[in-house]
């Protein structure tokens, strides 16, 4: 049996990029709030400038968690499984994966709230594509303004406002939804490169500017600026200037002595009393020891896999399905962001790209989501175009020949040698749209240490992103070509594996019988349990997903304390 | 303490001999048996005052002799010295991955045990003589039919062996020579890598790289074992 704790107001499953953030209006509306963390504390020393151990080893300093229930994959019900990923895409610390991501920091488009009215307007409804089960967000842009202008406050973003109230500023990305005020941060500064990649768009007619970004470019809340020393991408920052729930929203929530966190605890269930049709808590287990987290309310903020699993095996007789599963909708609606099909280009000039960060370059927005005319295209949505500064000798030395050389060998050595700091590769993120038949369940076969079934990845890209690809590769070989590059290459639509970018599978909606939250973030079926990350998801647009997902978390949090009798106690 | 190799120079001749002296001793460090305090820079004194100019003596950690001659020539293959300077034999290539066999790359271990064996079988039957011992040309038609798939004798296939081989290759010729490849920093030289630097300029990212700095991550001491004494230079 499970050793029962004392009963707290908030058990919250997570405490990563979702799950830091909520921690801190909970708190600060005076509720006790315990943070459950499959992770443990990282600091500064654990994030050496190490490319084998955070790009190639996947944290093996970490708590190991992740890299034992990486999701098994298969296009379809009838394909074949394709092989497993050796590491998993995320990782388990308190902060979660906030410490080793890129930390682009979008708010989505407009339009990305509203992917079935506007398209219906404009094109007429026939151009949704067949098979999808996209529905609009609940609400618009202008409701979550307020909560990405919190986060973006209370985390720490640099960044150059585009529009302020209907004001366009053309330092900014023109086509951003109205926004109170700018960004509490300069942007990042731009590399020589990135500034003759600006120039060569704005020779195009194009309006590039540099995107947003989870870390400081100033001193902010008194961590220091960004050093760009060029170890960001899965690498924890040395200094603390990368904007991780673990040096923002988390020790901000420790200060009021509301927050207790747990680490290396791993929950395993959520349990249910079908009497009050509530949840009453969290099962975890921590050092080989069963612990029962008694809660008026859960908010699960465990990455949408984990949370999606979680569900699933947390089973009763009045959930034999998983909890919250009555309506069928657990693990329905997933998919993945397309950030293949990029484009690689190899230039007759050094580029000095060794040093910086994936989130210091310069973006460009007008083939995103429905900011150009699809009359003529087959296909709705767009990219983002997205060229910066980030290169380590591993990674370089394994870069594409472009056909010009073996891939061994004394003139594949030669290539390199010569080569080495020559190549660029754009990374463009592109709309991805929910279907039918693209889902996730528990996996027949593989299971985690405990004993618990992994995740099961069934999807595959469909025509609309199969046919956007190419039409956002041909704009950016016109951009590389354009800045000088002497060779470009296409790479392939992949297939949809586990991904950072995994949304869906909790999606958020009014209608009860296809979405698993209500537009607050909490169950349809559960009143007391809410949940939070890019699960509840229902479009990706075409930019990272981080910061929507912790202006909803903010969002649900403050709706369970502004609540909390009706939700917790009723 | 070894305090001066901290600094900014681009070579540390004493590190370089040190490099070459103590290969197998530091080995053991890594394996888990820490030098005593004071014990690796006694060592570092004895390099720079009797520098050996002999061949170095390397310990195998998992891989039998045989195997190890082996992968030692495949390496010498995939990313050979010449003329663009050294590769994956002075980088110590095959030392990294013998290493990382006892540790992270233990899961491919029996890969290395099937893959080195059929490689050597092949060589014996469409060359005549053992992979090692086959002239550079022949080596070369071997591991070309590999990557080829064409190659016989390999579970899964041989392509996957070769891939293997090449990711970790790549690895020890370019990762932080903490873990036991890149020696002297000679991965890194050959395809201009400017270095770790913990903090880096406006002008440090213009066009033109700044120069170079030839430190591994664990020569700063804020990401080392407290009272570690820089064992890790093998």
């Amino acid at each position: 049996m499970a050793i029962e704790l004392k009963k707290t107001d908030v058990v919250v499953v997570g405490l990563g990029a979702a799950g830091g953030v909520a921690a801190l209006p909970l708190t600060l509306a005076g509720l006790n709030v315990v943070g459950l963390e499959a992770g443990s504390w990282l600091t500064a020393r654990d994030f050496a400038p190490d490319e084998l151990r955070n790009n190639v080893r996947g944290w093996p300093q970490a708590a190991q968690k992740a890299n034992n229930e990486i999701p098994t994959h298969r296009p379809n019900a009838s394909a074949p499984y394709t092989p497993r990923l050796p590491i998993h895409p995320m990782m388990n610390a308190v902060g979660g994966t906030s410490l080793h991501y890129w930390a682009q920091s979008w708010r989505l488009n407009p339009w990305d709230f509203k992917v079935v009215s506007a398209t219906t307007r404009r094109y007429g409804s026939l151009r949704i594509p067949k098979g999808s089960t996209v529905e609009d967000w609940p609400f618009g842009l202008e409701e979550l303004e307020a909560y990405y202008d919190k986060v973006e406050h209370e985390v720490g973003v640099s960044g150059q406002a585009g529009n302020i109230d209907g004001a366009i500023d053309p330092r900014g990305n023109i086509f951003e939804g109205p926004r109170k005020r700018g960004y509490p941060m300069p942007p990042l500064r731009g590399t020589q490169f990135t500034d003759r990649m600006a120039a060569t768009a704005r020779k195009l007619g194009w309006h590039p500017f540099p995107g947003p970004a989870a870390v400081n470019s100033t001193t902010y809340d008194e961590r220091p600026s960004c050093l760009y020393h060029g170890f960001c991408n899965r690498g924890g920052c040395h200094v603390s200037a990368k904007s991780s729930t673990a040096v923002s929203t988390i020790p901000k929530a420790i200060k009021t002595k509301l927050l207790e966190v747990v680490p290396q605890a791993i929950a395993t269930t959520i349990t249910y009393d079908d009497r009050s049709d509530r949840v009453t808590g969290v099962v975890y287990v921590k050092g080989g020891i069963e612990y029962f987290q008694p809660a008026d309310a859960v908010l699960l903020a465990s990455y949408t896999y984990e949370n999606v699993r979680l569900l699933l095996q947390s089973k009763s007789r009045a959930f034999p399905n998983g909890l919250s599963n009555r309506g069928g909708q657990v693990g329905r609606h997933y998919f993945s962001h397309n950030q293949s099909a990029s484009v690689s280009a190899l230039f007759p000039f050094d580029l000095n790209n060794w040093y910086g960060l994936p989130a210091q370059g310069v973006a460009v927005d007008n083939w995103a989501d429905d900011n150009f005319d699809h009359s003529g295209l087959d296909f709705i949505g767009g990219g983002n175009l997205w060229v910066y500064s980030d290169r380590r000798p591993i990674g370089a030395a394994s870069m594409s020949t472009f056909g010009k050389a073996p891939v061994w060998g004394a003139r594949w050595k030669s290539f390199i040698k010569g080569n080495a700091d020559r190549s660029n590769v754009a990374y463009l993120q592109k709309t991805t749209l929910p279907y039918d038949d693209n889902y996730l369940d528990l996996d027949p076969v593989e299971k985690d240490p405990m004993g618990f079934p992994v995740i099961r990845i069934t999807a595959e890209y469909k025509d609309n992103e199969k046919r956007m690809g190419p039409f956002i590769q041909d704009k950016m070989a016109q951009w590389f070509l354009e800045a000088g590059a002497i060779a470009v290459e296409n790479g392939p639509t992949g297939i949809m594996g586990p991904s950072t970018h995994a949304y869906g599978g909790t999606r958020m909606g009014d209608n009860r019988e296809t979405n698993v939250v209500n537009r607050f973030g909490f169950s349809h079926e559960v009143p007391n349990l809410g949940i939070l990350g890019a699960s509840v998801m229902g479009t990706s647009g075409a930019h990272n997903p981080t910061l929507t997902a912790q202006a909803l978390a903010w969002r649900t949090a403050e709706h369970l304390t502004a609540n909390w009798t009706a939700i917790a106690k009723g | 303490m070894a305090s001066k190799t901290d600094s900014d120079a681009p070579r540390d001749l004493s590190r370089r001999g040190l490099f070459k002296q103590v290969g197998a001793a530091g080995a053991a460090v890594i394996a888990g048996t820490p030098l005593a305090p004071g014990e690796a820079s006694a060592r570092e004194h004895t390099a720079q005052c009797h520098p050996v100019a002999t061949a170095q003596l390397e310990a195998l950690e998992t891989l039998t002799a045989a195997e190890a001659d082996t992968l030692e020539a495949i390496v010498a293959r995939l990313i050979p010295s010449d003329e663009n300077g050294s590769g994956a034999t002075e980088a110590r290539a095959a030392h990294y991955i013998d290493r990382a066999l006892t540790g992270p790359l233990r899961s491919s271990r029996e890969a290395y045990a099937a893959g080195l064996a059929a490689i050597d079988a092949y060589a014996q039957s469409s060359k005549g003589a053992a992979f090692a011992r086959l002239a550079a040309p022949d080596q070369d038609a071997v591991l070309t039919d590999l990557e080829k798939n064409v190659a016989t004798g390999f579970v899964p296939d041989a392509a996957t062996f070769f891939d293997l081989v090449r990711a970790h290759t790549i690895q020890g010729t370019f990762c932080d020579p903490y873990y036991g490849g890149n020696a002297n920093f000679v991965g890194w030289d050959l395809i201009g890598y400017p270095g770790i630097r913990l903090a880096v300029s406006e002008d440090e990212q213009h066009l033109k790289a700044p120069q170079p700095v030839r430190k591994s991550a664990y020569d700063n001491a804020m990401f080392t074992m407290k009272g570690s004494d820089h064992g890790h230079r093998t």
